[in-house]
């Protein structure tokens, strides 16, 4: 094999509070593809991002082809040869495919000669089998087809390496099974092609050798005849028994949320769920693992009220409300804390007794007919702040201030505060540091003892295993698999995560 | 009859052309991404500045020069605002034309009644003046209609076949795409907003050296507005932005032509005309295109290369 052509070694990264990446090593050579595993928050990003030139590393140095190197931006790695392509594509939109990739060019004619430009983009595109309309506009792209024009432009500008960071989260599988095929083309014609991702077929399907992440350090570099899945399940999930928190037992209570063959449509109009099954009971919590994506933020939106199913029926409490509206669903005592607190759980320019009283301001205790009853307003949102140890400076900060912990508490006591019969949470503490996170299931455990149902959609098996009674995992818009959690396994878990697990079709393409 | 027709049209080009230059230059603006809302203002001293330089030196030219310079750096206060500190830009471009506006009354107040002495006289182009109507209609006017009918093409191509037009288009519909390939998206944003309001200028000056050769207070009546509209009617492209220009201009021209004619059509009904075609436009994209706007996609959003 010779000689590695990037060598990093011992990067650490830290950002406050957080050691990303600890002492690193990575050795890449030019002709193949190597894939970096990891969970959520391992550091896989981080790792390729400071290879991009997007961060600068805290220690640690990157040889390319044995002499160091430093990287102050983008533009640095690329003139050394390395080109990421991001999750968010980098493209402007109005403008055709040759338009973006000349764009990107250092030097440039005055005048743009497209005609010929768009000539030499497709016989350079199929030495690699990268086939493309160079006078497309990019919007009318698939997003198969944008990626295409990302990869493409960054081997237009000379790069022999390629970081691809989870380029087939937005894939349909069989652009999935396109890409792996282009990659394979373009590490046969030289290149390195590093891909960062958390699903196991995958890498059994493409790598040559992979090198697993695991809380910012490598667990394990293997070969492309080492790489078997219960073994790189264990190198990246890394824990045999799972620490729970002192909790008591609820007896088996009522159904209080049921859902019975649920279709729904996603945002690009695809089916996002295919006949989801799931029963919630009273005072139990319902943890559903699986890789974004597969359904979690259709399924909470159907319950919330938001998302119109297009079959199959959502019933609450044994009465049929599906496809009722969001205040109706509020009406009824489903409390919901989504996955995007900004976005869609808080206004952020709005202050905290705004945000707090955002659900329940019809309540005639808060309301007269036609003015807010602003001192027990004033009151409620004391008490909350108080009963649930937010730490702000004043009631009349804008939300957006604080920190996301304190946020959360805040979205947490407004949803409790409603009394909810069923709670839906989504990575309730996606971004929070340890204490907060802490903080956010203590709020969870505390609300399953006053009997509430609690939905928990998590991609953090570890915050699956703490907290719910009950485990399922979610793939393609299904619940398989449904486990008393004294009896589920983690392997067998992160296998059904991958989609690998038996009865499951395999939907990479084989080698 | 036909000479009736032939001299409204001949009106509707010099009536069309301060609102096309001031066009031109809101259109740079905008596909830089910027929203400026401050034309009628920055015509205004464009007016105000022109006029008085070519008063005391006895030079239009001159005049005009002044005009380019007072427009370029009024709209710098636009640019420093809404590029440098992101600050509102419909806000700061309203902000502007209520300044232009106080201001150019304030500096021209000596000089209401004064005549300009060399104005931009009529200058029909020899041979092509002798085309029949086509000659009457486009080529017997001042040199800065002319310059007008270069200018539209120059644009166009810089905008569509070259390198820098293409980066132009670009840092307005996606600023964090032309930053990441590398593009001094901050640096061009200032060129374009300056350079626009450079020739928002001329409009204004095109009013008190040529069309009118006078100064009076808020001269502008509005076309800055139209300018404004037109950009949008025009899809923000330069030779959409001609036709529209003389459309405006035409309804301008014929309000009076009518006028002397004896057909009473209510003047305030004509004002609205603009706008009422802005407005068909917008229905008519808006239906074609199933909903997409070709504005620049970034338009009046400021950006922040921190806000990832």
């Amino acid at each position: 094999m010779g000689a590695p052509f990037i060598k990093m070694q011992g990067i650490v990264k830290k950002f406050p509070g957080v050691v990303a990446n600890d002492h690193i090593d990575l050795d890449i050579y030019l002709g193949e593809i190597h894939a970096l595993l990891g969970e959520n928050g391992s550091g896989k990003s981080t790792l390729m991002s400071v290879l991009a030139g997007l961060y600068k590393p805290t220690a640690g140095k990157i040889l390319i082809n044995g002499v160091e190197k430093k990287f102050g931006s983008p533009r640095d790695a690329i003139a050394n040869g390395i080109g990421m392509v991001h999750q968010h594509f980098k493209l402007v939109e109005p403008l055709t495919v040759a338009e973006n990739i000349t764009m990107a060019e250092r030097e440039g004619s005055f005048w743009l000669k497209l005609g010929k430009y768009e000539h030499e983009l497709i016989q350079f595109g199929a030495k690699y089998g990268l086939s493309v309309n160079p006078s497309a506009l990019v919007w009318q792209l698939s997003v198969g087809e944008k990626q295409r024009v990302e990869i493409l432009r960054i081997l237009y500008q000379g790069s022999q390496v390629l970081i691809l960071d989870e380029p087939t989260a937005v894939l349909t599988p069989q652009e999935t099974c396109e890409l792996f095929e282009n990659l394979r083309t373009m590490a046969n014609e030289g290149c390195a092609v590093i891909f960062i991702t958390h699903k196991l077929n995958e890498v059994q399907a493409l790598a040559d050798r992979v090198t697993v992440l695991r809380g910012g350090k490598v667990t394990g570099v293997l070969q492309r005849d080492e790489i078997e899945t219960k073994r790189l399940v264990r190198l990246m999930v890394g824990r045999d028994v799972v620490s729970h928190y002192d909790r008591k037992n609820v007896s088996d209570g009522q159904i209080v949320l049921e859902i019975d063959r649920v279709n729904a449509l996603n945002d690009m109009g695809l089916p996002g769920l295919n006949g989801l099954s799931l029963v919630v009971r009273e005072g139990e919590i319902l943890g559903l693992a699986g890789v974004a994506g597969n359904g979690q933020r259709e399924l909470a939106e159907v319950i919330a009220g938001l998302r119109k199913t297009t079959m199959g029926t959502v019933r609450l409490r044994g009465e049929d409300v599906t496809n009722l509206s969001p205040l109706e669903m509020i009406r009824r005592g489903v409390g919901y804390v989504p996955e995007d607190r900004m976005g869609m759980g808080l206004i952020p320019e709005l202050n905290i007794t705004d945000n707090l009283v955002l659900k329940c301001y019809q309540h005639p205790r808060f309301s007269g007919r036609w003015l807010l009853n602003n001192r027990e307003i004033y009151n409620k949102s004391t008490q909350l702040v108080e009963q649930y140890q937010v730490k702000i400076p004043s009631l009349e900060q804008p939300i957006k201030l604080l920190s996301g912990g304190n946020m959360q508490r805040l979205l947490l006591a407004r949803e409790i505060a409603n009394e909810p019969k069923l709670m839906v949470v989504v990575y309730p503490v996606r971004g929070l540091d340890v204490g907060a996170t802490e903080a956010v299931h203590k709020l969870l455990l505390e609300l399953r003892l006053r009997r509430t149902a609690i939905l928990l959609i998590s991609e953090d098996l570890d915050e699956i295993f703490k907290l719910a009674d009950r485990v399922g995992v979610l793939s393609r818009g299904q619940v398989v698999g449904d486990f008393n959690v004294e009896d589920a396994d983690v392997e067998e878990i992160g296998l059904l995560m991958a989609g690998s697990a038996k009865g499951v079709e395999n939907d990479v393409c084989p080698r | 009859m036909t000479d009736q027709i032939v001299s409204i049209l001949a009106a509707t080009v010099t009536a069309g052309t301060p609102i096309l230059y001031a066009a031109l230059g809101e259109l740079i603006i905008e596909r830089a991404g910027i929203i400026n809302l401050g034309v009628e203002g920055i015509m205004l001293i464009g007016a105000v500045t022109g006029f008085i330089v070519s008063v005391v030196f006895d030079n239009s030219w001159l005049g005009l020069l002044a005009a380019m310079v007072a427009g370029g750096l009024i709209t710098s206060i636009h640019a420093f605002l809404t590029i440098t500190l992101r600050a509102n830009q419909v806000v700061s471009g309203l902000a502007l034309t209520l300044f232009g506006t106080g201001l150019s009354g304030y500096l021209g107040k000596a000089y209401i009644g004064i005549p300009v002495t060399h104005p931009f006289a009529v200058q029909p182009l020899p041979l092509l003046k002798d085309i029949p109507v086509l000659g009457k209609v486009l080529f017997n006017h001042d040199i800065l209609v002319y310059i007008s009918f270069l200018l539209v093409p120059l644009l166009w191509m810089f905008m569509y076949r070259t390198r820098p037009g293409l980066l132009l288009r670009a840092i307005g519909e996606n600023p964090a795409a032309a930053d990441a390939i590398g593009a001094k998206v901050f640096v061009l944003r200032y060129v374009y907003v300056i350079m626009g309001g450079m020739l928002c200028g001329v409009g204004g000056a095109y009013l008190s050296l040529a069309y009118a050769p006078s100064w009076l207070e808020n001269m502008t009546a509005g076309r800055g507005w139209i300018a404004v509209a037109l950009v949008i009617f025009a899809l923000w492209n330069p030779l959409r932005a001609m036709v529209g220009a003389y459309l405006f201009g035409g309804i301008d021209a014929l309000g009076f032509h009518l006028q002397v004619l004896g057909v009473t059509i209510s003047p305030f009904f004509l004002n609205m005309m603009p706008y009422l075609f802005t407005i068909i436009v917008l229905v008519m994209v808006m239906q074609r295109q199933g909903g997409r706007l070709t504005a620049p996609g970034a338009l009046g959003i400021p950006y922040d290369r921190e806000d990832r």
